[in-house]
Order: C-alpha cells, then sequence, then structure tokens
C-alpha cells in the first residue's frame, strides 16, 4: 500500500518544554492509525502540526509526498474533527456539512448532492434543517465527521472526539466510526487517551509517551508483546512487580515473590504480568511455567470482567487474576488457597522504567 | 398548611417591593403623563379629551423632521458604536491576555464613573476654537485658523459616541467571550480565509450581543439631552430638546407628554423593525 503521511523527525519546542521529540513515523493510505498517549504526551501538538494549526520547530511533514512547510491549515488535505467538535451553532446540520464546500466554490447542486449524500452515509438523511443544539450526542459527532468527510480530505483526523460522550454511546461509536473508515476507505488518524478505542478501531497504534512513540505496532503485538516498560502499564491491565533482585534465572520481587525466567541477558527492574495470563490450577505439567499457591484476598466480581485479588504465598504482592467464566471456578471465595501456573513467555521484563 | 402559609409570606415579601416600584415609579407617572397627552384645556380653562397634542407633532413639520434626524443621527451613532467597538471587544477577549484585559476594560469603565456632564464638558475643551486639538495643529502649521468643531453635528456624534459606545463593547465582549476558538480553527481547516471567518463565523456568531448592544446604544442616544443641547449648539435640534422646551419653556405640558409618548413608540418600533430584520428574538438578545 501507499504511504500516505510520512513524519520525519518532527519536533515541537515550546518556551519551557519540548512537546515532540524528534518522532518518525508513516501512515499508509487507507489504513485506521490511532495514536495513543496520556494527557500532555504531546499527541494533540503533533496533531495540530499535521492539520497546520502548529507549525514544527524541526522536522518535515509529507502528505502524498509533498512538503507542508508554510502550507496554511485551509489548503492543506487533511481535515480535523475536535475535539470539542467545533459545530457552528447558528447553522443548522446542512449549513454546517455544506460550509466547507461552500468555499470551495461549487455550483448549489453539486454542494446539495454532496450534503444529502454524506449525510445519508452517516445515517442522518432527513436532518439537514436540525439545528445542531437539537441533536444528540451521538447525532452531534456524525454531523461533525460528515462535515469533515465531504471535504474529501487525504487523511481525516480525529482529536478524541469521542472524549464528550458517555459510556454506552462511546461504546456504540467506536463500532460505528470503525465501520465507517472501512466504508469509506479514507485514512483516519486517530488520537486517544483511552486505550479501548484504539485497540478496537485501529489497524496501527502508535503509543506515545512524553513527545516521543514507544512503540508502533498492531493492536494485538502490542498487547501481546509490549516493547516497554511503559506500553505494557498503559495498553491493557497488567500486574506490575519490581524486581530486587536476580540470581541465576530465578527473579525476586519486591514483596519476596520468586519467579523464574530463563533466557534473560540483563537485570529487569520491573516485571509486568496480565490478569489473564494466570492459568487456575494447571492441571498437566505443562513446560516452562511457573506454579504457585495464591490465597484470595477478595472477588471482584465484574461479570465477564471477575478478577480475584490475591496474594502468592510468602510474599506481600498483590496479584490480580482474571477468572475464567465456567462452572468450575465459581466457588471460589475469600480466604481459598488455588494452585496458579504462570508461562514464562507472559512475564514481561524491563530494564528501565 | 404551614409550608403553605410560610411560602405566601416570603412571596409577598418578595412581589411588595418590586410591584411598588413599578406601580408608583414607573405606572403611576406615565398614566398621568399619557392622560395629560390626550388632554388640552377649553376656552373655559377645563381640560378636555382631545387628540390635538398627537396631531401637533404630524402637523408641524418641524416636529416630526426632528424625530426624524434624531432617529437618524441615532441609527447613524449606533453603527459607528459598533465599528468602533466590535474591534475593541475582539481585542480584549480574544487577542490580549485576560491579565491585561481586566485593566483595559477598568480603563474603558472610567468615563462612566465621572459621569456624562464632565465628559461632556472634556469635550468642550478637546474640540473648541482655543481647545486642544486646534491648538495642536496650529502648532504643527496644519492649518492656519481653527477649524470650527465645536457646536456642529460632528462634536455632537463625538459626545453621544463616546458616553454609549461601552454599552456595545460590554454585550460583545460577552458574547465573543463564549465562542470557542475551536470555530474559528474549524472554518479554517474547512477552507475558510480570514475574511469569510470573520462574516459567516464570528458576526452571526455575536449576533446577539450586537443586537442587544446596538438596542441600548440607540435608546440611549435617542433619549439622550445633555450631549446635543450642550455640544451640538443651535443647528443640532435633538428630540429631547423639544420635549425639554415643552415642558419648562413653554409650559405645554399636554405636547409634552404626548411627544414623550411619541418617543417611546416610535423609538420602539424602529428597535422592534431592527429585530425583525436582523432575525434576532428579543428573548435571546435579552440574556
Amino acid at each position: 500500500m501507499d504511504t500516505i503521511l510520512e513524519i520525519k523527525k518532527l519536533s515541537k519546542h515550546f518556551a519551557d518544554f519540548t512537546s515532540v521529540d524528534g518522532i518518525d513515523f508513516s501512515v499508509e493510505e487507507g489504513g485506521f492509525f490511532s495514536i495513543l498517549g496520556p494527557s500532555g504526551c504531546g499527541k494533540t501538538t503533533l496533531l495540530r502540526m499535521i492539520s497546520g494549526f502548529e507549525e514544527e520547530s524541526e522536522g518535515e511533514i509529507l502528505i502524498r509526498g509533498k512538503s507542508m512547510k508554510g502550507v496554511p491549515p485551509e489548503q492543506r488535505p487533511v481535515n480535523i474533527v475536535f475535539q470539542s467538535l467545533a459545530l457552528f451553532p447558528m447553522m443548522n446540520v446542512k449549513e454546517n456539512v455544506a460550509f466547507g464546500l461552500k468555499r470551495k466554490k461549487l455550483q448549489k447542486n453539486v454542494i446539495d448532492h454532496k450534503v444529502a449524500q454524506m449525510l445519508g452515509r452517516v445515517g442522518l438523511s432527513g436532518f439537514e434543517r436540525k439545528k445542531v443544539t437539537e441533536l444528540s450526542g451521538g447525532q452531534r459527532q456524525r454531523v461533525a465527521i460528515a462535515r469533515s468527510l465531504v471535504m474529501e480530505p487525504s487523511i481525516l483526523l480525529l482529536d478524541e472526539p469521542l472524549g464528550a460522550l458517555d459510556r454506552k454511546l462511546r461504546e456504540h461509536m467506536k463500532i460505528e466510526l470503525k465501520l465507517l473508515q472501512k466504508e469509506l476507505g479514507t485514512t483516519f488518524i486517530y488520537i486517544t487517551h483511552d486505550q479501548s478505542e484504539a485497540l478496537v478501531m485501529s489497524d496501527k497504534i502508535a503509543v506515545m509517551n512524553k513527545g516521543r512513540f514507544e512503540q508502533v505496532d498492531t493492536p494485538r503485538e502490542l498487547y501481546k508483546n509490549p516493547k516497554t516498560a511503559f506500553v505494557a502499564s498503559f495498553v491493557g491491565e497488567s500486574n506490575r512487580f519490581e524486581i530486587i533482585h536476580k540470581e541465576g534465572d530465578v527473579l525476586t520481587t519486591k514483596g519476596q515473590w520468586k519467579l523464574t525466567k530463563s533466557g534473560l541477558d540483563f537485570t529487569p527492574v520491573v516485571l509486568y504480568i496480565r490478569p489473564e495470563a494466570f492459568i487456575l490450577s494447571p492441571t498437566e505439567e505443562r513446560k516452562d511455567i511457573s506454579v504457585f499457591e495464591v490465597t484470595i484476598k477478595t472477588v471482584l466480581f465484574d461479570g465477564a470482567n471477575t478478577k480475584l485479588s490475591t496474594f502468592a504465598q510468602g510474599s506481600d504482592d498483590e496479584i490480580l487474576i482474571s477468572l475464567p467464566q465456567n462452572a468450575h471456578f465459581e466457588d471460589l471465595c475469600e480466604g481459598d488457597t488455588i494452585q496458579v501456573g504462570v508461562h514464562q513467555d507472559d512475564l514481561k521484563c524491563y530494564e528501565e522504567e | 398548611m404551614q409550608q403553605k402559609k410560610r411560602f405566601n409570606t416570603t412571596f409577598w415579601l418578595l412581589i411588595v417591593p418590586v410591584l411598588l416600584w413599578l406601580v408608583v415609579l414607573i405606572v403611576l407617572p406615565h398614566l398621568d403623563l399619557l392622560i395629560s397627552s390626550f388632554q388640552v384645556k377649553n376656552s373655559a380653562g377645563e381640560n378636555v379629551f382631545s387628540l390635538n397634542n398627537y396631531l401637533a407633532f404630524f402637523n408641524n413639520d418641524i416636529y416630526w423632521g426632528t424625530f426624524l434626524k434624531t432617529a437618524g443621527y441615532a441609527v447613524f451613532v449606533t453603527l459607528l458604536a459598533f465599528v468602533i467597538s466590535f474591534p475593541v471587544a475582539f481585542y480584549l477577549t480574544k487577542v490580549i491576555s485576560k491579565k491585561y484585559a481586566g485593566l483595559l476594560v477598568l480603563l474603558l469603565l472610567i468615563p462612566l464613573w465621572v459621569g456624562e456632564l464632565v465628559t461632556v464638558y472634556g469635550w468642550m475643551i478637546l474640540l473648541g476654537d482655543h481647545g486642544v486639538i486646534n491648538h495642536f495643529l496650529l502648532f504643527l502649521g496644519m492649518i492656519d485658523k481653527p477649524i470650527n468643531m465645536l457646536y456642529t453635528d460632528l462634536s455632537m456624534v463625538i459626545g453621544l459616541l463616546y458616553m454609549s459606545m461601552l454599552f456595545m463593547v460590554v454585550p460583545i465582549m460577552t458574547t465573543l467571550e463564549s465562542l470557542d476558538d475551536a470555530y474559528i480553527e474549524a472554518a479554517s481547516d474547512l477552507g475558510a480565509g480570514k475574511w469569510t471567518i470573520f462574516t459567516k463565523i464570528i458576526i452571526p456568531y455575536s449576533m446577539p450581543g450586537i443586537i442587544s448592544g446596538a438596542i441600548i446604544v440607540f435608546m440611549l442616544v435617542i433619549g439622550d439631552f445633555l450631549a446635543p443641547d450642550i455640544l451640538g449648539g443651535k443647528h443640532s435640534l435633538w428630540f429631547t430638546e423639544q420635549i425639554y422646551s415643552k415642558f419648562l419653556q413653554t409650559f405645554n405640558w399636554g405636547e409634552g407628554a404626548a411627544f414623550g409618548f411619541l418617543l417611546l413608540f416610535l423609538s420602539s418600533a424602529i428597535v422592534w423593525l431592527a429585530l425583525k430584520l436582523s432575525g434576532q428574538k428579543l428573548e435571546k438578545v435579552g440574556s
């Protein structure tokens, strides 16, 4: 596939700090690319540089091979869906969507046709004359997307557009956005601090921290093989243990829990294990599995996400373990002791925080 | 029952001052004026019902001519006030930091603290034949004899503008403060240049503020007496001066009252028309 966006050594320095620190990446045409990071990591600045609202201090942005240096926002082949949506309150739905087309000085019947078609695509046919203030959160969302997409941008930039929605609607819009992107084939660059949004929707995710990309990968790889401690802690849920001692293959945590991991050529300081990596009552003797006993402190019931808060015997490290949803473990309760195994590939060790 | 009674006491405590204010200070005097506007003295010196006071306005072209001129100037001053105030309000809300904006708004308020009479005299000092501006221009050699600025329509417009402009700045500032910068960025992202952003986004968004400012300025100006009387001189006849002379010079209270009501209704009609033309609603503008 063709590369649509190429970023080379892009930096943005403000008076007292560096927001974006020498980032290199490229995005393929037609993909759903997410930039995931905590607030203040520089992801919004990065997006604003791509859209042209912020000027880069160093580096280059190329869209379809063309440098965007000095090109003002109104002339870039990108459109942005703002966090606040920024629907013009004094205009109705149709006027909002037609705003950009009118600036292109298209003929009225062409504009009408395009607006009607786009509103149909986002499922808002018949809403033309509605005021934007009369719409629900999800509908406003779709108007904002339609308003940008009708411009047929090379890239659609989305700045946490689901942030203001309530949880249920957000879950729904996640799927809807992904389907819309698949259907339209427009390249989406999506900015979020919500790892679940990024994992569900994206073809590729860049995890951003302190102005740099920690890892750029598919959602599955990012989840399975986080390359840095930050990615391991930020993407998905993880148990975190500090390592204070390594002797041969045996690692000792701060809470005096001993685990075996072979093939390590460095001394790790921190270790992450996903709650679902633990195998409850491992029956057969599988290879490379550390088996130990844990005592259940509490059962954190949450339907399919139910977890056990436990302690390994002889240690004070709290361990969260996902409870498999089958009848076999239904009776587990506080104070029970249970055998637990973990494969050594699921022990993610890092040299630095 | 207890609850209901307590509610009633509070209700009356709150409503009585309002009603007293409205009835004693507003409704009664106006009723009295309204009655006297429909009365003339007959040959026996008794008050009888008549429309003559109102007819006097329409039959004498000096009167309605003055009214038209007054209304025309009021509209003109309102437009000028908008043209000057909008950039000021925009600058104070969107360009400089909040810290300095507060200080500058305070400076704008100073003319209000000293009162209209003092500012009007201030303008006399500035605009007079031997005033500051003429003195300065003569000193620079740009003119050889003083320009006559005081006691003209120009000085009157300056005075009216000066005392009313702030009432345009403040409502526009209030609406601009709520204007999310993202609207401007979104418009720019969709291909709009600076002028389009200004005419299609910023102006329509601040329309409620502009209209409410315009109503206040228009009403203040059309009902003003000091600036036209002192700065305007003999040729700048203002409608309020007509009313003044009816009451206090010719002691024709009936006609004075009728003219007062005509001013009220005609200026209200102009405001109503402006609201209709701009597509704004009074409730929205008032909030």
